[in-house]
């Protein structure tokens, strides 16, 4: 099948960047939307032209790494779908589409369709941790943790950082992201000792890389490829507000004791 | 001071939009109560006029808490605005929606589209040097009502604007919920339909005045 792609190219962080139009007469619908680019650029680099940039590593959707906006919708039209397990059969011969990368201010983009992500790292810095002690695994069973609550932490947990909810929303806001890494410690059990303070921390980090606030409109649970609902927004929302009105300063009493 | 700390981060000034806006529902939902006796006649709504006159500092203190509660919504709307306008500096050469409501996604067209109509509707059924007073000096409401939607500019106006107050209320009121963290895959949905028809009641019962007034009052 005959596919036209309009591919932001820019060659660094500093340079404005522009769409150019490539036009792919023979891919096969077998091919991953990761391996037509691939084809692209055996394509380019033989004609001595620069190959298009683009991030990936598992290729098999959960290392978050292939985020790409294909005609306006993070990872493209398949739901619940990272850009490397999208294949090419979804799409129609004929079909012209607009590839670009994420754009953020907290996501400067490196060069073509790659950004860079690092923002996220210092949001899981700020408190993304449990503290436990080292040594020998204890028993998976040692802690009782409720079902719902183990499912729900779960779910949280399934998100790669990708940072397609900070894509789509017109806010450029990363509250999907952080709700998620936020709410998989914070329903555990293991997570309470942190659960103010993490919450706090994370959501400040947040603010800090100025990604937007949230408007509740719902496009990042659209396009989230581990399909995370907004429900871990409010729960986010809860915590916070929670840790900030039952914030006490240090106890002062019994220093010295022993 | 804590509470400064928490206005800084988005989440605080997410929660005062939806104390804010929880506050100003509420006005909105009396606001129609009180409207709607315009169809118990000329006595009946004039009496309830001034009987909320007769409030006095009780009417005064609900004035100046909308007053403030208009004025926090505005303000964090506008930072919040500001930031998300910040955090996106370059545009998509194409962006599709996957998951949002039109209402969701104009906020910030139906919010601002509020506070001018506000001022209008204050001028034009409150305050304005147009308006008829009865000897004690109290608003003859329904004669003004009246006066007033007789001109087609003025209820299509109103008309428009309770549109927007609609869109506005149609994600709003579910959005509270969001914003101060209540959220659940049983509650939610319910809230989310109760949320539209809440609204869509507000804006039938609001427009049905004008559209009385053009039909029957000529
Ligand atoms: C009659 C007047 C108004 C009412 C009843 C009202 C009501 C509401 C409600 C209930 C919310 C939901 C709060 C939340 O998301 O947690 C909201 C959000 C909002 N309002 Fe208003 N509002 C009014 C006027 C305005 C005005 C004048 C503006 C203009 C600056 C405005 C801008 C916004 C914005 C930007 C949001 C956030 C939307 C979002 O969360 O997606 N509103 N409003
Ligand atoms: S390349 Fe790892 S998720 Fe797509």
């Amino acid at each position: 099948m005959k596919i036209i792609l309009n591919i932001w190219r820019q060659k660094n962080p500093s340079s404005p960047g522009k769409l150019v139009r490539y036009v792919l007469p023979s891919v096969s619908e077998h091919m991953s939307f990761l391996e037509m680019l691939d084809v692209l650029n055996e394509d380019l680099m033989q004609k001595g032209d620069d190959p298009v940039t683009f991030e990936h590593d598992c290729r098999e959707g959960i290392c978050g790494s292939c985020g790409i906006m294909i005609d306006g919708v993070a990872h493209g039209p398949l739901p619940g779908t990272t850009v490397c397990q999208l294949h090419m059969r979804h799409f129609k011969d004929g079909d012209e589409l607009v590839l670009e990368p994420w754009r953020a201010k907290a996501f400067p983009v490196l060069k073509d369709l790659m950004v860079d992500r690092s923002a996220f790292d210092r949001i899981i810095q700020a408190g993304g941790y449990i503290s436990v002690n080292t040594g020998s695994a204890p028993d998976a069973n040692a802690i009782p943790v409720p079902k719902p609550d183990a499912e729900r932490a779960m779910d949280a947990a399934a998100c790669i950082g990708c940072g397609a909810c900070v894509a789509a929303c017109p806010n450029a806001s990363a509250s999907l992201f952080t709700a998620a890494k936020v709410s998989h410690l914070g329903l555990l059990p293991q997570g309470q000792p942190e659960r103010p303070q993490r919450v706090i921390s994370m959501v400040n980090s947040m603010n800090a890389e100025l990604f937007g606030s949230c408007t509740n409109i719902g496009e990042c649970e659209a396009v989230c490829p581990k399909r995370i609902p907004i429900e871990t927004i409010a729960l986010m929302h809860r915590d916070y507000l929670k840790a900030c009105w039952s914030f006490r300063p240090e106890s002062t009493a019994s220093q010295g004791a022993g | 001071m804590r509470v400064a700390r928490l206005y800084d981060s988005t989440v605080g000034k997410k929660a005062v939009m939806a104390a804010t806006g929880v506050l100003l529902f509420g006005f909105v939902i009396t606001h129609l109560l009180g409207n709607l006796q315009f169809y118990l006649g000329p006595e009946a709504l004039n009496a309830y006029g001034r009987n909320l006159r007769h409030l006095g500092a009780l009417l005064w203190a609900a004035r100046l808490g909308l007053l403030a509660a208009v004025l926090l919504h505005i303000s964090a709307a506008v930072q919040l605005w500001r930031l998300n306008k910040q955090a996106r500096p370059s545009h998509y050469e194409k962006l599709t929606a996957a998951g949002s409501s039109y209402a969701s996604r104009t906020m910030m067209w139906s919010g601002p589209i509020l506070a001018l109509f506000i001022g209008y509707h204050l001028y034009h059924l409150t305050l304005g040097a147009h308006l008829l007073h009865d000897a004690d000096g109290f608003p003859l409401v329904y004669q003004n009502v009246v006066a007033g939607f007789s001109d087609p500019l003025a209820s299509g106006l109103y008309i428009v604007a309770m549109s927007f107050l609609g869109m506005h209320l149609m994600h709003g009121i579910w959005s509270m919920f969001q914003s101060i963290g209540w959220n659940h895959p049983k509650y939610t949905p319910l809230i989310k339909r109760i949320a539209v028809l809440t609204a869509a009641l507000i804006v039938a019962g609001n427009i049905s005045i004008p559209v009385a007034v053009l039909l029957f009052h000529q």
